[in-house]
């Protein structure tokens, strides 16, 4: 039973992952920037949030 | 005979316009009340008690912050007929679906125990246990769905939106100065000591209470399920305008009530603000307490079928509150085991509850950023949007707040990882 409702689970995970393959919005230079710009505010965030955790340890 | 029927003609035009808003609004204000949750009033009571009424002028201005972020929500639902989770899926495809979706759903359940963290306290000054809280929150929630009717839980929602107000009654009980409150509260002005790490702190927790991710999600999903049409968003606004200035008008009543009886008294949770004001003034403390309740109660139904709405548009489950548990099970799953599981948490003897209370501020700050770009981006899909695609003065506008939001909760978030960082 367990196995069924994560095969049908992951089966839906990729489906979900074909159906939004193509983003709809037009990537302008605008788009494009403020993607980029999320990149690096998590990665940002995400080091800080690693560097607390190994600073607590 | 004339000016009679004239008159008569135009309280049946008013007459009808408010019956009108009032079946079509409930969003917008279920949103912005719910935003002053148990988090959101420890904030309030805090600011009151450290900074007096000086800081009043200030939460005006977050009338129009919130109101502009959370108005293009409304747009954004009613024309693409989607929520939030799913418009994000759709627009920039499946990495940042995926991001702004677990991201949305550990924020969320987080969030989720710091209401009850909120209720459990609040109750336990009536002497109730927080098990038998989170049992009576759990029975509560449940019927408020099980109904099946988006109408009937939307009703329910207002009623607590309703009792959410009893800090109004409350500061009008603790006779505070009203020519205080006008010359010291309502002209903007640096307070006393000027602008100290302290004072920039609190303005950062107050704009971080302002904007919370799941209030993006919540709205556009609730603007969807509710069956908004394009021709209703004027309503949709207004009704956000409304739920503006409701939220902020019952924060301003929580930091005069605090600001009157616990001026620099140091607040680290509204329940301890509830049992200082019992000491002074019994039935300040009492109000205090049930709207710290109503507040978490609030804050965790909207926050619990945020969640549920952004899974079930992105799996493709039936995710209506117009249907029946039988009918849409993952939809009501995914509410019931968020709701069940942040209750048990708090229920944990030792959990670090307040580990998780400032954890939420810093998971928090990396989903709004994205969501509120997100929101900017897709407001300006001229193919989707239409007529409804942001104008200029928008742009600017929102741009404006969406920078001041995200740098000051970044920086909010940065330090609560980092104390010693703004001192």
């Amino acid at each position: 039973m367990l196995k069924e409702f994560f095969s049908h689970n992951f089966a839906k995970v990729r489906e979900i992952n074909r159906k939004y393959a193509k983003p709809s919005v037009e990537m302008s230079p605008w788009v494009k920037g403020s993607l980029l710009f999320l990149r690096f505010y998590l990665i940002l965030l995400v080091g800080l949030l690693l560097y607390k955790f190994i600073t607590l340890l | 005979m004339f000016t009679f029927s004239n008159l008569y003609y135009e309280f049946r035009r008013i007459w009808k316009a408010i019956k009108l808003f009032f079946i079509l609004s409930g969003p917008g204000i279920v949103v912005m009340v719910a935003d002053n949750d148990a988090g959101g009033i420890t904030t309030y009571a805090a600011t009151g008690a450290r900074f007096g009424y000086h800081l009043i002028w200030f939460l005006v201005i977050l009338i129009p912050v919130a109101y502009y972020v959370q108005e293009m929500t409304v747009r954004l639902g009613a024309v693409t007929k989607r929520g939030h989770g799913e418009a994000i899926f759709a627009g920039f495809g499946a990495f940042w679906g995926w991001f702004s979706l677990i991201d949305l759903l550990i924020v969320n359940w987080l969030t989720l125990v710091t209401e009850f963290i909120g209720m459990t306290s609040a109750m336990r000054i009536f002497g109730v246990p927080p098990w038998l809280t989170t049992i009576g929150v759990y029975f509560l929630m449940g019927i408020m769905v099980v109904k099946g009717r988006y109408w009937t839980w939307e009703k329910i929602a207002l009623l607590f939106c309703a009792i959410n107000l009893i800090y109004i009654p409350g500061a009008f009980m603790v006779h505070p100065s009203v020519h205080d409150i006008i010359h010291t509260g309502f002209m903007p002005h640096m307070p006393p000591g000027g602008f100290t790490n302290d004072l920039f702190f609190y303005i950062m927790a107050n704009i971080g209470t302002t904007i919370a991710p799941w209030m993006l999600f919540f709205q556009q999903s609730a603007v969807v399920d509710k069956g908004t049409k394009e021709k209703e968003i004027p309503w949709g606004k207004v009704d956000t305008f409304l739920g503006s200035i409701m939220t902020v008008v019952v924060a301003i009543f929580i930091v005069i009530v605090t600001g009157t009886i616990l001026n620099g008294v140091n607040i680290d949770d509204a329940g301890q603000a509830s049992l200082m004001l019992m000491k002074t003034n019994k039935y300040a403390g009492t109000f205090m307490a049930i709207g710290l309740f109503d507040a978490g109660f609030l804050g965790a139904v909207c926050i619990s079928l945020a969640s549920s709405w952004a899974f079930g548009e992105v799996f493709g489950w039936a995710h209506s509150l117009n249907n029946k548990i039988r009918e849409a099970p993952w939809f009501y799953a995914t509410y019931f085991v968020s709701l069940i599981t942040a209750g048990l948490v708090v229920l944990i003897p030792n959990a670090p509850l307040v580990l998780i209370t400032l954890f939420v501020q810093v998971i928090a700050v990396t989903l709004l950023p994205a969501a509120l770009v997100f929101l900017i981006l897709l407001l300006n899909n001229k193919k989707t949007m239409g007529e409804y695609t942001n104008t200029l003065w928008q742009n600017i506008i929102t741009s404006i707040i969406v920078v001041v939001i995200v740098v000051l909760s970044t920086l909010y978030g940065i330090s609560t990882l980092f104390p010693n960082m703004l001192k």
